[in-house]
């Protein structure tokens, strides 16, 4: 029983080495010689204005949710989509139901203003 | 994965509570006006045919989904319980809503999603199922603690949430070393690999697993010495809402606790026993000894509900049909009791003023004589105090635990359910026996539905504290069918 999970412990042991070890030897090898320019936040592109730490409008709290709730439901769909055969009838009738309850809660966040800028 | 299209039957009353849930989202939003009593009738009618869908599936006494749920008769009863305690919270909430000017379909679209949620609770036979149920319901109630965004309510939902998280985890690591250990998350499955396999019920993988459950489960329904959360929760929580939270989870999460533990893991029951055992004497002491100190009544109630979480403990427990069936009508007589108590707290209040010291309850007696009786008799039944339903639940799961000769654990109860008798008769002795100070404030926040809603409750828990036989026997019938 444990035995199937072997190769997940050597990925996990592998992703961990391989991660650090980059890390390490690029901290090793590599030449140091920072200058103002190079130790900005951002080294290309333009000045970073203002602090970061300060509140920012809810409004994008707002939006990030209903994002990333319509994101997962697109990545809910790949895998269906790949099993659509297989699934047959069932599996499409049981997407709508999902796709469905999500069409309420848009509905729902459209007509409260969820997507509206002003 | 096989599907079968007469496997829907078995959650019709979840879909049914799930569809009265969208449907109220989309009333308050789509509706007109701006005062929408509609979501309270939308609501109660479709708890009523969640009802009904559960009073034709209860017969089914079978497997859905591939083994995922059961819906058999002690399901049934917990939904039953679920959906007494929906109703009553939102026939209570009606009035209260609109005196609090919050009234709003999506509290009622919350709190149906959230008995979805205690309903797959109760019925699910596969721990990552149950795991999703927890979530269901516990995220609906995150936002409903912070509902009327008060400062106490939003420190109440972000404790809440925050530590309800950090619990949900300790589960999800408890599952996912249950099934390291048997290969497999479906209870009756995990039964069998603890019957077939010699050295799984003493291998610290499994009873690691075993332990990380326990305290998730102990989180949900407020034990020592996972109960820090509850009192300023439930103090912070609108009052409708914490009875709900009270009632609702409390059913939902000891329905679970019970299933799970006593199909899937009577191998190991000497063991949990005696975590528990200590866990359920701690419990009830502490919740006892605490609400002794307190002069808030809400606060009171959070640590009496505590208390209530370690004698429903002895239950778990003793384990056996008989504790279940004291549990099964201990929860139900709850949940009349304490929505009943926490109505009343609610008609004494004022907007933006709960007025829940004692001292605002000093005359009630003879101010509002129907009001202080339903009280004491909410009172005396959480104390425990016959003819009520508190007295009779007691009796069965201390009954329970002595024919399992856990004498001593019986004997502690008995002591800690005499000790609360001072501060539930505290509150009686301050609505007869104290003068009303001049400047209380006139009128009650009353309206029919919370009357309706405290009147049935006053109701049931006479008639289940004179003629529990009914009831008694369909909890019996009820833990049969496992």
């Amino acid at each position: 029983m444990l035995q199937n999970f072997v190769p997940v412990l050597i990925l996990f042991l592998f992703a961990a080495a391989f991660g650090l070890g980059v890390l390490l030897i690029s901290s090793l090898l590599g030449p140091k010689r920072p200058t103002a320019a190079k130790q900005a936040t951002y080294e290309c592109g333009m000045d970073v204005q203002p602090d970061a730490r300060r509140p920012l409008d809810v409004k994008y709290y707002l939006i990030a949710m209903a994002f990333l709730i319509f994101d997962v439901e697109v990545i809910f769909l790949y895998p269906w989509a790949v099993q659509f055969k297989s699934l047959g009838l069932f599996g499409f009738i049981e997407m709508l139901v999902f796709l469905f309850i999500l069409l309420v809660g848009y509905a729902y966040i459209w007509k409260k203003g969820v997507l509206e800028w002003e | 994965m096989d599907f079968q299209l007469a496997d829907l039957k078995l959650i019709a009353p979840h879909i049914a509570l799930l569809g009265t849930a969208l449907l109220v989202l989309m009333v308050e939003v789509f509706g007109h006006g701006r005062r929408r009593p509609e979501a309270t009738w939308i609501s109660l009618l479709g708890i009523g045919i969640a009802a009904a869908a559960t009073g034709m599936s209860c017969h089914e006494n079978r497997l859905g989904f591939s083994g995922m749920l059961a819906a058999d008769g002690y399901s049934a009863f917990c939904n039953m319980i679920i959906l007494i305690v929906g109703a009553l919270t939102i026939l209570v909430s009606s009035n209260y809503l609109k005196d609090e000017r919050h009234e709003h379909g999506e509290y009622h679209a919350l709190i149906l999603l959230s008995m979805t949620g205690m309903m797959f609770m109760a019925s699910a036979t596969h721990l990552l199922l149950m795991f999703l149920a927890l979530e269901t319901m516990s995220i609906a109630i995150y936002a409903l603690a912070g509902f009327f965004r008060t400062k106490e309510g939003v420190e109440s939902c972000f404790k809440y949430f925050l530590l309800g998280a950090f619990s949900s985890a300790f589960m999800l690591y408890g599952i996912a070393l249950i099934y390291g250990a048997t290969g497999t998350t479906q209870i009756h499955g995990i039964m069998e690999q603890f019957t077939q396999i010699k050295g799984l019920a003493s291998s610290p993988m499994a009873l690691s697993g075993i332990a990380l459950l326990i305290v998730g489960f102990a989180f949900k329904v407020a034990a020592f010495p996972f109960h820090g959360w509850t009192p300023d929760v439930y103090q912070g929580a609108p009052t409708s809402v914490t009875a709900f939270m009270a009632t609702g989870v409390k059913a939902a999460a000891f329905a679970a606790f019970f299933r799970i533990f006593f199909v899937a893991f009577p191998a190991t029951s000497p063991v949990w026993s005696q975590a528990l055992w200590l866990l359920a004497v701690a419990t009830m002491t502490m919740g006892n000894f605490a609400a002794l100190a307190q002069r808030d009544v809400k606060r009171m109630l959070a640590y009496s509900s505590i208390a209530h979480a370690g004698y429903l403990l002895v239950g778990v427990v003793t384990a056996t049909a008989a504790a279940g069936t004291g549990m099964l009508f201990y929860l139900l007589s709850y949940a009349f009791m304490n929505i009943g108590a926490f109505a009343c707290v609610i008609m004494l209040g004022r907007r933006g003023a709960d007025s829940t010291n004692l001292d605002d309850y000093a005359g009630v007696g003879f101010k509002y004589p129907l009001l202080a009786a339903a009280l004491t008799l909410f009172m005396f039944s959480m104390a425990g105090i016959p003819p009520t339903a508190g007295f009779i639940g007691k009796f069965l799961i201390f009954k329970a635990a002595i024919g399992k000769e856990f004498y001593w654990l019986a004997v502690i109860g008995v002591l800690n359910s005499a000790a609360s008798v001072y501060f539930y008769l505290r509150v009686i002795v301050y609505m007869y026996f104290r003068e009303r100070p001049e400047a209380a404030p006139e009128g009650l926040r009353s309206g029919p539905a919370i009357t309706v809603a405290t009147v049935v409750a006053a109701a049931a828990v006479l008639i289940l504290g004179l003629a529990p036989g009914f009831v008694v026997r369909m909890a019996e019938a009820a833990m049969s069918t496992f």
